[in-house]
């Protein structure tokens, strides 16, 4: 692969510059906050809490409700409040990919519930949702088998790049998001949006990996400089 | 082999041990790995690995004592909210026996009673019933809500932190395995035991607690630090205080004795001490009374000279701000 | 779920009557307050602000659109706040409930009714094109009071907001983001909140202090220690008494308000 420079000076397996914190909101039980280039992302996790809403319980296990919404002000022009098309099928997405890792079997007929706010979004919000919402469920001291984290690959100038930017993802050929459980590597969340090759795919499917790994790291520090006694 | 040591942090997800290691709670076992579920610390006992939990909610376990506020009064039962993803019940066959009664005559919504979980069934549900000394409603105090794994932490090996509490705030304190303590004495010192009590929960991983507390308490009420002999123990046994594992131990000790309690029903003397209290309160309140008034005065000519952190029960500052700069 | 629980109702009365709160506070006292603005790039005006735990975002979008025909020449405020089911765990998500639309109106009361934005300066073509600024208000982190949170939040958003310049060529509007004005506001305003416990009037209160309260009281003060905006709420009544001493400690509060800004 060319180590051609990116519209942001970025290499080709180079992520947008990161920052992420654990336990920012008084009431919830969890909860974290992430920047990754110009995405802000709020996320609050309740639960596992008594649920008024029968039909979704199940008798042997908790279950997890998530809700994915973008502000008004979040991007160029403003959004209309509320959920759409989009922001419903990346809520049920996100659900699905943190779904495999958690261990709700001593809180049955209980509901986690997960709402990731996009205070500001600038391309791969999905995946920096799912990385910050792993964050708030360990900091609500929820279960788990893993902390899932996401990362994209895309294609953009007949190139596989790692974490498109908005520009990239507007412009680029396609956009690959992914999500994974780090410690077997196991995918929970995969889409793919655009014209690849089955070389091209598996390339940026190992990128995006590469990228998780990275973006694992820094949520376990997160986590530690929050707890850590010193 | 083993990755990780006694009183280690860790995530979930993090592999602890291989398998000649013993999984146990906080643990599971993934292609023979010993892995973390929770953030937590490490507690290695013969070879057996547990992690407990910095934050969880309370699940209700049979024997358990803990408070609970009423919620509802239907025909038969009480529905009680005891802090927890599942709810309680009270039925009134537990208050009554076979007398019929009308509930809410007895115990209306929005009162709260210290109570015992009799059984807890398949779905979680628990069974609340009110046979043992000292268990009841109360009346008066106020409410603090810790997360329920630090109830041990509060009350620290064999109750030598909650003692300590009571003793220097002159306040009755009982705690529920839920997480929710009553206290109980001269108002400035309700406010006073909050503020020591959520001061313990933000802090009840760290080193020196005891010793922190103590020092808190002493300058608050007295306006000093401990008394000159404290200060000489303070200085002798100062390694000693600052071992992080030795709290820890401590803390599990404690753990291990709330446990214990809660399984050998017979064997409940320190929930009765507790509980008695409860019902002895209303004869020493009036005894009390004048002591207390001697105290907050005193308190409160203290406060007027001194501008002390320690002295104000302003929010404790556990502050989150994040920052949503721009760049 | 939000039953409160009698003895809680009691010591917060007791501490009440003695003028003493759960955190130590006078009962005319706020809690800290903190203002950050520009936290969002992409709004043309943002702020995050604090009042203890509680925390508001406010993001500021001005869009094109055509003015009331009453007011062919003036601009168009339009405040919506969402009251997110992340603040509060008795918040459920859907669609603004009472609450929140009564959060929005009264906020925005403050705002209009102090004419402090120069409306006829985002005027474009008369009757035709005029500025309308969404003013998104977003509930983060609910610990009481979220009235005078969300005010300053207003307040200091549209104080960061910069417009873009708007003119009409050949009957079109062509909008150029790089040159931009500050919104014009001549004015502050504040709103200082109370509540009734006992036959108390407390300021800024907090959670357990809302809900043990009998009614709630909002003044709206400009800086000059003008009224502009009130709302009583509860399901008890006020005296005269209780609001003219509520109105007379907004009117001093303000101005220690509006310094933040």
């Amino acid at each position: 692969m060319s180590e051609m420079i990116r519209e942001d000076g970025r290499k080709y397996n180079e992520l947008r510059p990161i920052k992420i914190e654990a336990g920012v909101l008084e009431r919830a039980d969890g909860s974290a906050y992430l920047e990754v280039g110009g995405n802000k992302i709020l996320v609050a996790v309740y639960g596992p809490r008594e649920s008024y809403i029968r039909r979704l319980l199940e008798p042997n296990t908790g279950v997890i409700r998530c809700r994915y919404n973008m502000a008004p002000f979040s991007v160029d022009d403003r959004k209309r409040p509320g959920p759409d098309r989009r922001s419903s099928e990346i809520s049920k997405i996100t659900a699905d990919a943190l779904r495999p890792a958690l261990m709700l079997e001593n809180y049955p007929r209980s509901m986690v519930d997960i709402y990731i706010e996009v205070i500001e979004a600038e391309g791969g919000t999905r995946c920096a949702g799912i990385t910050a919402a792993s964050v708030a469920l360990v900091d609500a001291g929820v279960p788990m088998k893993d902390i899932v984290v996401g990362c994209a690959a895309g294609k953009v100038n007949d190139q596989v790049v790692l974490d498109l930017s908005e520009v990239e993802d507007k412009e680029g050929q396609a956009d690959v998001p992914i999500a994974i459980m780090p410690r077997t590597g196991e995918i929970t969340l995969l889409q793919s949006d655009g014209d690849l090759t089955e070389e091209e795919f598996q390339q940026a499917i190992d990128l995006a990996m590469e990228g998780c790994m990275k973006v694992s790291e820094l949520q376990k520090e997160a986590l530690m400089k929050k707890y850590s006694t010193e | 082999m083993i990755y990780v040591e006694d009183k280690n942090l860790v995530i979930p997800g993090q592999i602890l041990a291989d398998d000649e290691y013993y999984p146990g709670r906080g643990t599971f076992k993934e292609d023979g790995k010993i892995c973390s579920s929770l953030i937590g610390l490490v507690s290695l006992r013969n070879k057996k690995i547990r992690v407990i939990p910095l934050k969880s909610k309370y699940v209700p376990k049979k024997g358990d004592v803990v408070i609970g506020k009423i919620n509802d009064v239907r025909f038969s039962m009480w529905d009680v909210d005891i802090n927890s993803p599942y709810s309680g019940i009270l039925p009134a066959f537990e208050v009554f026996g076979r007398d019929k009664k009308e509930l809410n005559k007895v115990y209306d919504v929005g009162d709260v009673l210290f109570l015992r979980v009799i059984d807890v069934d398949e779905v979680k549900k628990a069974k609340l019933g009110l046979k043992g000394r000292g268990l009841g409603k109360f009346k008066g105090g106020i409410i603090v809500e810790i997360s329920p794994t630090k109830v041990p932490r509060l009350i620290g090996k064999k109750g030598s932190m909650i003692n300590m509490i009571k003793n220097k705030t002159n306040c009755k304190i009982v705690v529920g395995q839920n997480g929710l303590v009553w206290v109980k004495g001269n108002e400035d010192m309700e406010q006073l035991t909050r503020e020591i009590i959520r001061t313990i929960e933000v802090e009840a991983h760290t080193s020196g607690l005891t010793n922190k507390i103590k020092n808190k308490l002493c300058l608050a009420i007295d306006g000093e630090l401990p008394a000159e002999e404290t200060e000489e123990e303070f200085v002798l046994e100062k390694p000693k205080l600052q071992n992080f594992k030795e709290e820890l131990e401590q803390e599990e000790k404690a753990e291990a004795e709330a446990k214990l309690k809660a399984e050998q029903e017979e064997n409940e003397a320190e929930d009765e001490t507790e509980g008695a209290e409860v019902e002895a309160e209303d004869e020493k309140e009036t005894e009390d009374k004048p002591n207390f008034y001697a105290v907050i005065e005193e308190l409160k000519k203290k406060n007027q000279n001194k501008k002390d952190k320690n002295l104000s029960y302003s929010d404790n500052s556990k502050n989150n701000s994040f920052i949503l700069n721009n760049r | 779920m939000d039953i409160v629980p009698e003895i809680t109702r009691e010591s917060i009365t007791n501490l009440i009557f003695n003028d003493k709160r759960e955190d130590g506070r006078a009962l005319d006292e706020y809690r800290d307050i903190s203002i950050e603005t520009d936290v969002i790039s992409k709004a043309e005006g943002s702020a995050r602000v604090k009042i203890g735990g509680t925390q508001v975002i406010v993001g500021v979008k001005p869009q094109l659109g055509s003015p009331f025909p009453d007011t062919p020449d003036l601009g168009v405020l339009m405040t919506n706040c969402e009251m997110l089911p992340m603040a509060d765990p008795t918040f459920e998500p859907g669609p603004p409930g009472d609450d929140s639309i009564e959060l929005a109106r009264v906020v925005d009361r403050g705002i209009r009714e102090s004419e402090l934005v120069e409306l006829d300066k985002l005027c474009v073509e008369e009757g035709k094109h005029v500025w309308m600024l969404f003013i998104d208000l977003h509930v983060i982190d609910n610990c009481g009071n979220l009235f005078d949170t969300a005010e300053l939040a207003v307040m200091a958003a549209l104080k960061s907001t910069k417009i873009p310049t708007a003119t009409v060529v050949d009957d079109e509007v062509v909008i150029d983001k790089e040159n931009t004005f500050d919104l014009p506001i001549n004015n502050e305003v504040a709103m200082c909140t109370f509540v009734k416990i006992g036959d108390k009037m407390v300021l800024d209160p907090t959670l357990s202090e809302e809900r043990v309260a009998s009614a709630r009281l909002n003044v709206g003060v400009t800086k000059e220690g003008r009224i502009c905006a009130m709302q009583k709420g509860g399901a008890h009544p006020l005296t005269k008494e209780d609001i003219f001493s509520a109105v007379n400690t907004a009117i001093s509060k303000t101005k220690e308000l509006v310094e933040y800004l």
